[in-house]
């Protein structure tokens, strides 16, 4: 009986074998497209070896192009133009780009092989993007779904980032999760304090990476990330600013603030804080310090659902009602969202009906 | 059995159809169909990955798994064939037909799991299909997935601007569609029977 069963795996893995071998000599042979060039911006020319995704192609030169998805093409955020080369466009890519985006022949990355050489525009800032090991130096609890994590990076290294921008945290394999994943946190500390960052990360239920930092990781592990990414900074005009938050999305304002009280500002800033009861609030007295620091600043957290036991005075309901009192000028008024799409897309609806332009309203959804 | 290749081709086009007979490879069906070009795009895959696998598993099948008593694998040995054949097809194409790979190539991976393509092979087992006609069962099933999709497609696409209600929208409306289509392919059902 056992005989006839080790005959029977002989035989499927013989026809395994043979389908596994004709399988790698034709990859050998057919995938091999020998070196070729890839022309960044019309200045640098990098050459990589032919027949892999020009997103993983730059990355092997530590050219980082942001990617949520690790190169699924479902984000749709790793888009660059493409000039010459890249082939046709593919219908993996139509549905994540716009009919502008399709006219001025912006691919994703990931989805375009590198077969022959290409030319390709990214943004100059695309260069600053690179690679950190650091290690972690403190871990707080804010609330009970929520840390600050803070992450010294490499002796001798410095990270220059805009106070709003992100950094993609790459996982290391734990417990059932075998496989690396990057994932997006908004930085939390000042751009001055360019030896390390702070990001606050809110535990998802199941969430590889929220898992990953709440339950895994430990002051002195050792943590790596690829960064600064992302356009959701702080414009220098004279406007006013609307700041509106929620949950996590605290931490890329709680770096522009800082930021500010670094090198100063006269703008009149209001900050509304989301959360559903006083449990969910935190660093409330920071931000509220804030309000001595700046002569036109204020903290407004707002209470959805505030429990009896909080013995709540403030401001309760959602944010949007709060928004068109506070504006003094819509014309001459910047809001910074932050939070869920489902706020920001309530909270932008309400503030282009106040009056705020569709263009003044930047945010960096936690999607 | 006993079948004339040439009917059993036509029979798997129209009176059989893979998917509106057996309910085979449904979810590319559904989810490929929003448009005519990416539907024929993955319509002409199947057809053509349906035709070659269904040759060769008939000859896996009677000239590996019978001689060596160990029929009874054949589960496990047709998906293996089907996803050795879809990947080297894949790398043969994107090398040397890159116009076709950029129509056809992509949805390629895609196949590797479509039930239909499974499904037809069992059947020319289980029907005790010759090596001809398997394959014009294969060609036959693969026309007849191509019909079906572009035929979806094409209502799709002139329901885009219709009102339907929020419910129906997507898959809803698609299976109803689908039943309705295999409604009418019944009328064919008189002229032959391969079941």
């Amino acid at each position: 009986m056992i005989l006839v069963i080790l005959k029977d795996i002989a035989t499927l893995c013989s026809i395994s074998g043979v389908l596994a071998i004709i399988l790698v000599i034709a990859h050998r042979f057919l995938n091999d497209y020998g070196i070729v060039k890839i022309n960044i911006n019309g200045k640098k020319d990098i050459n990589v070896k032919g027949g892999n995704s020009l997103l993983s192609s730059l990355a092997d030169n530590k050219i980082f192009i942001p990617s949520a998805c690790g190169g699924r093409g479902t984000c749709g955020a790793c888009k660059c133009g493409i000039t010459k080369g890249g082939g046709p466009l593919l219908p993996t890519e139509r549905p994540l780009l716009t009919k502008e985006e399709l006219i001025t022949n912006t691919r994703l990355a990931c989805q375009v092989k590198v077969k022959s050489d290409i030319y390709i525009n990214i943004p100059e800032n695309i260069f600053n993007i690179r690679k950190f090991n650091s290690k972690i130096v403190e871990i707080i609890d804010y609330t009970y779904d929520i840390k600050g994590v803070t992450f010294k990076l490499d002796a001798g290294e410095k990270i220059d980032f805009k106070a709003g921008q992100y950094i993609q945290l790459i996982t290391q394999p734990y417990a059932k999760m075998r496989q690396s994943v990057s994932r997006a946190y908004s930085i939390s500390s000042k751009p001055e304090e360019d030896d390390r960052i702070q990001l606050i990360i809110r535990y998802v239920p199941e969430g590889i990476c929220t898992t990953w930092v709440h339950q895994q990781l430990k002051v002195g592990d050792e943590v790596s990330f690829t960064g600064p990414y992302g356009d959701f900074f702080l414009r220098d005009t004279d406007a006013d600013i609307l700041f509106v938050a929620g949950g996590s999305g605290k931490a890329p304002i709680k770096s522009i603030l800082d930021h500010l009280q670094v090198v100063g500002t006269q703008r009149r800033m209001t900050y509304f804080f989301g959360a559903r009861s006083k449990k969910d609030l935190y660093l409330t007295e920071e931000m509220k310090a804030f309000e001595s620091v700046f002569e036109y600043f204020r903290y407004e957290p707002v209470l959805s659902q505030p429990k009896a036991e909080d013995n709540w005075d403030g401001k309760t309901g959602y944010v949007m009602p709060f928004l068109k009192e506070t504006i003094r000028d819509p014309q001459n008024t910047e809001a910074y969202l932050c939070g869920s799409p489902g706020m920001i897309d309530a909270v932008s609806k309400a503030l282009i009906a106040a009056g705020i332009a569709k263009d003044k309203i930047y945010f960096d959804s936690f999607g | 059995m006993d079948i004339n290749a040439f009917v059993l081709f036509w029979a798997a086009i129209f009176t059989s159809n893979i998917l509106l007979t057996n309910f085979l490879g449904m979810c590319s069906y559904l989810s490929v169909s929003r448009e005519v070009e990416s539907s024929f795009g993955l319509g002409v895959a199947v057809m053509f990955v349906l035709t070659v696998t269904a040759g060769l598993n008939w000859l896996v099948y009677h000239y590996v798994l019978v001689p060596f008593g160990i029929v009874y694998l054949q589960y496990i040995v047709f998906i293996i064939v089907i996803a050795a054949f879809v990947q080297l097809i894949e790398l043969i194409i994107e090398r040397y037909v890159p116009a076709l790979y950029y129509t056809l190539g992509i949805f390629l991976p895609l196949i590797t799991v479509n039930c239909a393509i499974f499904g037809v092979s069992l059947f020319m087992i289980i029907r005790d299909y010759n090596f001809l006609q398997s394959i014009a069962f294969g060609a036959g099933s693969g026309i007849g997935w191509l019909l079906a999709i572009l035929m979806l497609a094409g209502i799709r696409a002139r329901l885009k601007e219709k009102l339907i209600p929020v419910g129906l929208r997507g898959a809803g409306i698609s299976l109803i569609i689908t039943g309705i289509m295999a409604l009418a392919f019944i009328g064919f059902s008189g002229i032959v029977q391969i079941q």
